[in-house]
């Protein structure tokens, strides 16, 4: 008998635009000591055929069409708002994505923890704050008596999601539902929440669900998985079938889509193209302070035509590095040599001329176009400002570059945000090559998309990088991915380089503790190996 | 910079931008909409007054004197027998014209300040933030009185007062504007093309901050309007024969009891003006609010 059945279940968006069927007539199991994976993109209706289940989707829009979802021999969705108060946090608890927006900045870590027991369990505040504190150190939070005390903002983010996870535990759930639970989270820190996770649900023996995006996240949890995709349950199965066997073509395009295996080294010895020596870039923190050193003298080289791949955690100098080359933060002391000229010392004119050069790929493909300029006008404006085109041949510039990025011709006049993250994303690239850098700076281009996308992306980014004869520095968290598409690698950690070396060299005789670590942090690696 | 004759650019579809999407929303509202049109009428009769008024803008009538609404004179006429309608049209010709030139000085004044402050930071923003300040302390009722009696009372002069006095909140608010935005990734990659600061200004960030700026400045047209009336009232403002709503509304004032048309009737019309405008102003921070969500 499952602890949690669901049959049937349709779940419908009014829109402007008429009625959507976000999730469409899923059907799927939850067993006690098991946890489930519930896989899908964004807009494959995960997050809402869960969050519907509770009734904490907005009604309207939303609109529970058919189904049912029976827990403990009772359905879910025919209970009133009343009962699925009694249930939500004490029989099924969740925990999101992001802890600094389910916490309450203004109460303390205590507060919070000793609330739904006092209103649920109507046990004395004392006995509560016990409670509070043998569950703070069952989910690894160091020293509980000291920190119980702090509010939020004080613990790290790591910290912060086994703060959440005690506080979905408190009430001894019968089910726990994990919304992305590790996406906000360095490597490392995400392979201990992973565990975390697993270990509370073995010894407590209640079902999980798991909402990721990312199949090798759950590949060492997951028991069951369920793939979705836009609204429809694609495939389930237990993870070894899912692994090993899937039928369905779109779970095999998400396995394909985990970047695995090196590129493959090439012996050609090339120029240096980039020289940076003894880099510095601190940022002052008010006078008297020490000031934060976000690249602490780092040195290293770039050949033409080469990819670097810059490794690191949040907080590393990772991005700083690329910034610093670029000049979109001051240097504090070092050198960049670009082909025999010190960037970090150019002005005026010597410097557009430099930047005509170097160009960025940025993260967020949200943020970085300007919401007001179309297609047209984002790719036209490097094309005129560096004289590449005239005002006559502009328009073939334009869409010249938009062919290269894989962008329909169609779109050229459409505004940003008529476009996916991909798209998006394609914009950007198109927008740095307009100038025909020969080096770009790609500053984790492919986090903030879906895996399939990720894969496009890196694809592409790869072929115009050959096409175009392009130098990258290509920065992430992602060792996977990095791995994929750069030649060479430097790990990072807390502005020092600690180890460089080929991907393969690095992936299998890496040298220091720290980068070993890293590397066992890379979820899924067993299985994808 | 889309200039380009026979093309397949301009062959392709064309996509909404957020201006459009903003003006699809404010279409569905209603006041606003009602706002605008009423607003557009009282501008297009301000412009077209001396082809449209029924009397001569100087014409008296001494033997009538002050009389009621009446078929010859719809709002009545004042103690001198000059028909109030005509002298609402002229006086809104004024009161308007320093409604609008007035905004637009403090417009371009506090856009172009709060613009640079924001973009440039540092001990630059500090200096001209701190002016900001001052001027903020100043009391500028004192100010313009002062203009008014130095430089004698001259409708260009009075544009520019209060221009001048408008324009601090502008440029506050266009620099928080410009400050959150030159955090923006698309700011970044602005600079790194090879963009001169001024563009980037021009092109990136300005634009950008205007939502905020446009929704200010239609309450901002109102204020000035009433500070004319009150300036006017005082005696400071517009000259006579020249008149604007708010001398007519101070007349009017003066004979309220035997006479009150003469102050409902201009009272009636400055208060639409500025009911419009307010109801537009709601409407545009309601349209201009939603960013791109589609919704």
């Amino acid at each position: 008998m499952a602890l949690l059945s669901v049959r049937d279940l349709q779940v419908d968006f009014t829109t402007r635009n008429g009625r959507v069927t976000a999730v469409n007539k899923i059907s799927f199991d939850v067993e006690s000591g098991k946890i489930t994976a519930i896989i899908g993109e964004s807009g494959s209706g995960k997050s809402v055929a869960c969050y519907s289940l509770l009734g904490l989707l907005p009604t309207p829009p939303a609109s529970v069409e058919s189904g049912t979802a029976v827990f403990e021999g009772r359905d879910l969705l025919a209970m009133s708002e009343a009962q699925l108060r009694e249930i939500r946090g004490r029989d099924i608890a969740m925990i999101f994505q992001d802890p600094m927006t389910c916490l309450n900045p203004y109460m303390t870590v205590g507060d919070q923890l000793i609330e739904p027991l006092v209103y649920h369990r109507k046990v004395s505040k004392a006995a509560a704050r016990e409670r509070a504190l043998e569950l703070l150190a069952e989910v690894g939070l160091r020293d509980p008596a000291a920190t119980i005390d702090q509010y939020p903002h004080q613990f790290s983010g790591g910290m912060r999601q086994r703060v959440m996870i005690a506080m979905a535990l408190i009430n001894e759930p019968k089910l726990l539902i994990a919304d992305e639970p590790t996406t906000a989270l360095d490597v490392t820190i995400q392979a201990q929440i992973l565990e975390l996770v697993a270990e509370l649900q073995r010894k407590r023996d209640i079902g999980v669900i798991f909402i990721s995006h990312d199949l090798s996240v759950v590949a060492d949890i997951a028991d069951e998985i369920v793939v979705m995709e836009k609204g429809h349950l694609v495939e389930r199965g237990d993870r070894a079938a899912i692994f090993e066997q899937a039928q369905h073509p779109y779970t095999r395009k998400l396995l394909d889509a985990i970047p695995a295996g090196s590129k493959a080294v090439s012996s050609e010895v090339r120029e240096d193209l980039i020289t940076v020596s003894h880099l510095c870039t601190w940022f002052g923190q008010g006078r008297g302070k020490e000031p934060l050193r976000a690249v602490d003298d780092v040195s290293f080289t770039i050949q033409r035509g080469e990819v670097l791949g810059l490794v690191g955690e949040s907080g590393s100098g990772k991005s700083t590095i690329g910034r610093s080359l670029l000049r979109l933060v001051p240097v504090t002391s070092g050198e960049v040599l670009f082909d025999g000229t010190d960037v970090t010392g150019l002005e005026g004119v010597a410097l557009k001329h430099m930047r005509r050069r170097m160009q960025m790929i940025f993260q967020d493909p949200y943020a970085s176009l300007n919401p007001r300029m179309s297609v047209y006008d984002t790719l036209a404006e490097p094309l005129l400002l560096h004289d590449i085109e005239s005002r006559r041949t502009v328009e073939q510039g334009v869409l010249k570059l938009m062919d290269d990025v894989g962008l329909a011709r169609a779109f050229v006049r459409k505004y940003p945000h008529e476009f996916s993250g991909g798209q998006r994303q394609r914009i950007a690239i198109g927008r740095a090559l307009a100038t025909r850098p020969e080096f770009v700076v790609a500053d984790e281009p492919v986090s903030a998309l879906d895996v399939t996308i990720q894969a496009q992306i890196l694809d592409l980014m790869l072929d115009l990088g050959r096409e175009y004869g392009l130098t990258m520095l290509f920065v992430s968290h992602d060792l996977a991915v990095v791995r994929h598409i750069a030649d060479r690698i430097l790990v990072l950690y807390k502005g020092k380089v600690v180890e460089q070396g080929t991907g393969e060299a690095l992936f299998e005789r890496p040298q220091q503790e720290y980068t070993r670590q890293l590397l066992q942090s890379i979820p899924g690696r067993a299985l994808l190996a | 910079m889309s200039t380009v004759a026979h093309s397949e650019v301009l062959a392709a579809e064309q996509g909404t931008s957020l201006w459009q999407d903003a003006w699809r929303r404010l279409r569905k509202n209603r006041l606003a909409l009602f706002g605008l049109w009423v607003l557009v009428f009282f501008v297009l009769i301000a412009i077209f007054t001396p082809w449209l008024a029924p009397y001569a803008h100087d014409a008296q009538n001494l033997d009538l004197g002050a009389s009621p609404p009446s078929a010859a004179h719809w709002l009545g006429t004042d103690i001198f027998g000059r028909d109030l309608l005509t002298q609402i049209m002229y006086g809104g010709r004024i009161s308007l014209a320093v409604g609008f030139v007035a905004t637009a000085v403090a417009l371009v004044i506090g856009v172009t300040w709060g613009a640079v402050a924001g973009y440039v930071g540092g001990r630059v923003d500090a200096v001209m933030m701190r002016l900001v300040d001052i001027l903020y302390a100043l009391p500028f009722m004192i100010f313009i009185v002062l203009l008014m009696v130095v430089f004698g009372r001259n409708l260009l002069l009075l544009f520019l007062a209060i221009g001048a006095v408008e324009w601090l909140t502008m440029a506050r608010i266009m620099r928080g504007q410009v400050q959150s935005l030159r955090q923006q990734e698309f700011v970044e990659a602005a600079i790194s093309l090879g963009l001169s600061p001024a563009t980037i200004v021009r092109r990136h960030l300005v634009p950008n901050a205007l939502g905020p700026i446009i929704v200010y400045t239609t309450l901002t047209i109102p204020s000035v309007m009433l500070l004319e009336a009150f300036l006017s009232f005082l005696g400071l403002g517009v000259q006579p024969p020249a008149t604007s709503w708010g001398l007519l509304i101070s007349y009017g004032a003066e004979t309220m009891e035997e006479y009150p048309w003469l102050l409902i009737f201009p009272g009636v019309a400055l208060t639409l003006t500025l009911f419009a405008l307010n109801f537009l102003g709601d409407g545009l921070r309601d349209a201009l609010d939603v960013r791109g969500s589609g919704d």
